[in-house]
């Protein structure tokens, strides 16, 4: 058996409420389907389930609001319950929990089971027992626009607290890659034509391939690389706010299929319609001003990511070819990264890949 | 169709992609993308919503030719 819990989708989110079920108990599910939505400070969410078999009870009913990491449905799992372990304690005894976070949660009726530790080794510490109550009580008539502001709050707040940002940043010529992408759309029907950004993160990913370590989760004492490039793409929300959901794969995949997954992504961000593996996963974020925007911007870090990359508005400048002043358009790029991880210069060589990915469009 | 129902479907568009703006009071020769803060992805979708409402193929050189309101309808009575 296993328990299908309370995702968090963002390092901010305490608890959401489940709006809907979309199985019943009986039915059958394969990883990735969706079995549930939540309503949370980002939207509604659709939640799919990361393990295949049968639904056998649901645990809770819609309209209710609760911690992240709580139990909502049980699911009997297709691998022949193997015992994994020789009987050993009751699972209670085998939350790690600091005697005071203990006493804590009792005095506030929390169940520690249900919550995931934050503390060394998954401990559950006092601040955990603190958020998951607070987060139970926090239910009442605050609006979504509110509650995401004080998400965004929260969570910046815990990333200047923690983190220790240091910022690079630097100007590269992207003629050839506008050049390129004119004459891509040129051939192009609308419904096909690329936007500058899906370049911009495209190089992103593949940068991180030679500077791995920017593609990381902070995991309380250390980083841990990530494997996948999930790049979060950060979409500015009518009315404000924002989300940053991720392009899965991102190094992986080609820049049509990247830009079909970025409108689709854009469009539910704006509906409130995402899905959990997009919030909850994304390895590094990048945030791109679009031709509206500023031509430089320092980001703050989305814990646990350890990385983020900024880019401002594509400008015109003069620009020197071959001791010659000549015009061309010009983003200025900047890094912001966790020093706990990384140093400048390891930082450079990442800006200097992604200009280098940005000098070649056509590999992209 | 006819430049009022060109003008009627460019607001029906604009009222999805910005469905908080008050388009009774759209000043239809002030660039569309200042006044209901349209990005990039926002004028994508207003430019393939077109193409599908009006069946007119709309170059991607041309988008400056649509920046307001009236400079639209002017373009696409042209071509539909």
């Amino acid at each position: 058996m296993a328990d299908f819990v309370m995702p968090i989708l963002g390092a901010d989110m305490e608890a959401g409420t489940l709006v809907a079920w979309r199985k019943k108990p009986g039915d059958r599910v394969e990883r990735g389907d969706i079995v549930a939505e939540v309503e949370t400070d980002k939207g509604i969410i659709e939640v799919e389930i990361f393990t295949s078999g049968v639904i056998e009870r649901l645990l809770v009913e819609p309209g209710t609001r609760v911690p992240v990491g709580t139990p909502l449905a049980v699911v009997r799992e297709d691998r022949a319950a193997a015992p994994v372990a020789a009987p050993g304690p009751p699972a209670q005894s085998r939350v790690r929990i600091s005697p005071a976070a203990r006493r804590r949660a009792d005095a506030l009726g929390v169940d520690v089971r249900a919550l995931r530790g934050t503390g060394p080794d998954g401990a559950v510490t006092l601040e955990d027992v603190e958020r998951a109550a607070a987060g139970r009580a926090a239910e009442g008539p605050v609006d979504r626009q509110a509650r995401m502001r004080q998400a965004i709050a929260a969570a910046m707040a815990r990333a200047k607290r923690e983190i220790p940002h240091f910022y690079l940043g630097t100007n590269i010529d992207v003629q050839r890659a506008i050049a390129w992408l004119s004459e891509q759309n040129a051939h192009r029907p609308v419904t096909e034509r690329l936007l500058p950004v899906v370049l911009l993160v495209k190089a992103v990913a593949l940068a991180l391939r030679e500077v791995p370590e920017l593609n990381a989760t902070w995991t309380g004492d250390r980083a841990v690389p990530s494997a996948a490039i999930h790049v979060g793409v950060a979409v500015a929300l009518r009315g404000g706010g924002l989300v940053a959901p991720a392009l899965h794969d991102t190094d992986r995949r080609s820049l049509d299929d990247l830009m079909r997954s970025f409108r689709d992504l854009v469009t539910r961000a704006r509906s409130g319609t995402l899905r959990s593996s997009e919030l909850s996963d994304p390895t590094i974020t990048v945030t791109s001003l679009g031709d509206q925007g500023s031509e430089t911007v320092f980001g703050i870090i989305a814990p646990p990511q350890v990385a983020l990359v900024g880019f401002g508005r594509i400008v015109e400048r003069p620009w020197v070819v071959d001791g010659a002043v000549v015009v061309r358009p010009v983003v200025h790029a900047t890094l912001s990264a966790d020093h706990r991880v990384t140093d400048g210069h390891r930082a450079g060589l990442f800006l200097a890949a992604l200009e280098r990915h940005l000098h070649a469009p056509e590999a992209l | 169709m006819n430049e009022a129902e060109i003008r009627a479907t460019i607001l029906r568009i604009l009222g999805s992609i910005a469905p908080e703006a008050d388009l009774a009071h759209l000043d239809p020769d002030t660039s569309l993308r200042e006044q209901l803060d349209l990005d990039s992805m926002d004028v994508l979708n207003l430019m393939i919503a077109l193409h599908e409402a009006l069946h007119v193929d709309i170059p991607e050189t041309d988008y400056p030719k649509l920046a307001t309101l009236n400079q639209a309808v002017a373009y696409l009575a042209q071509r539909c």
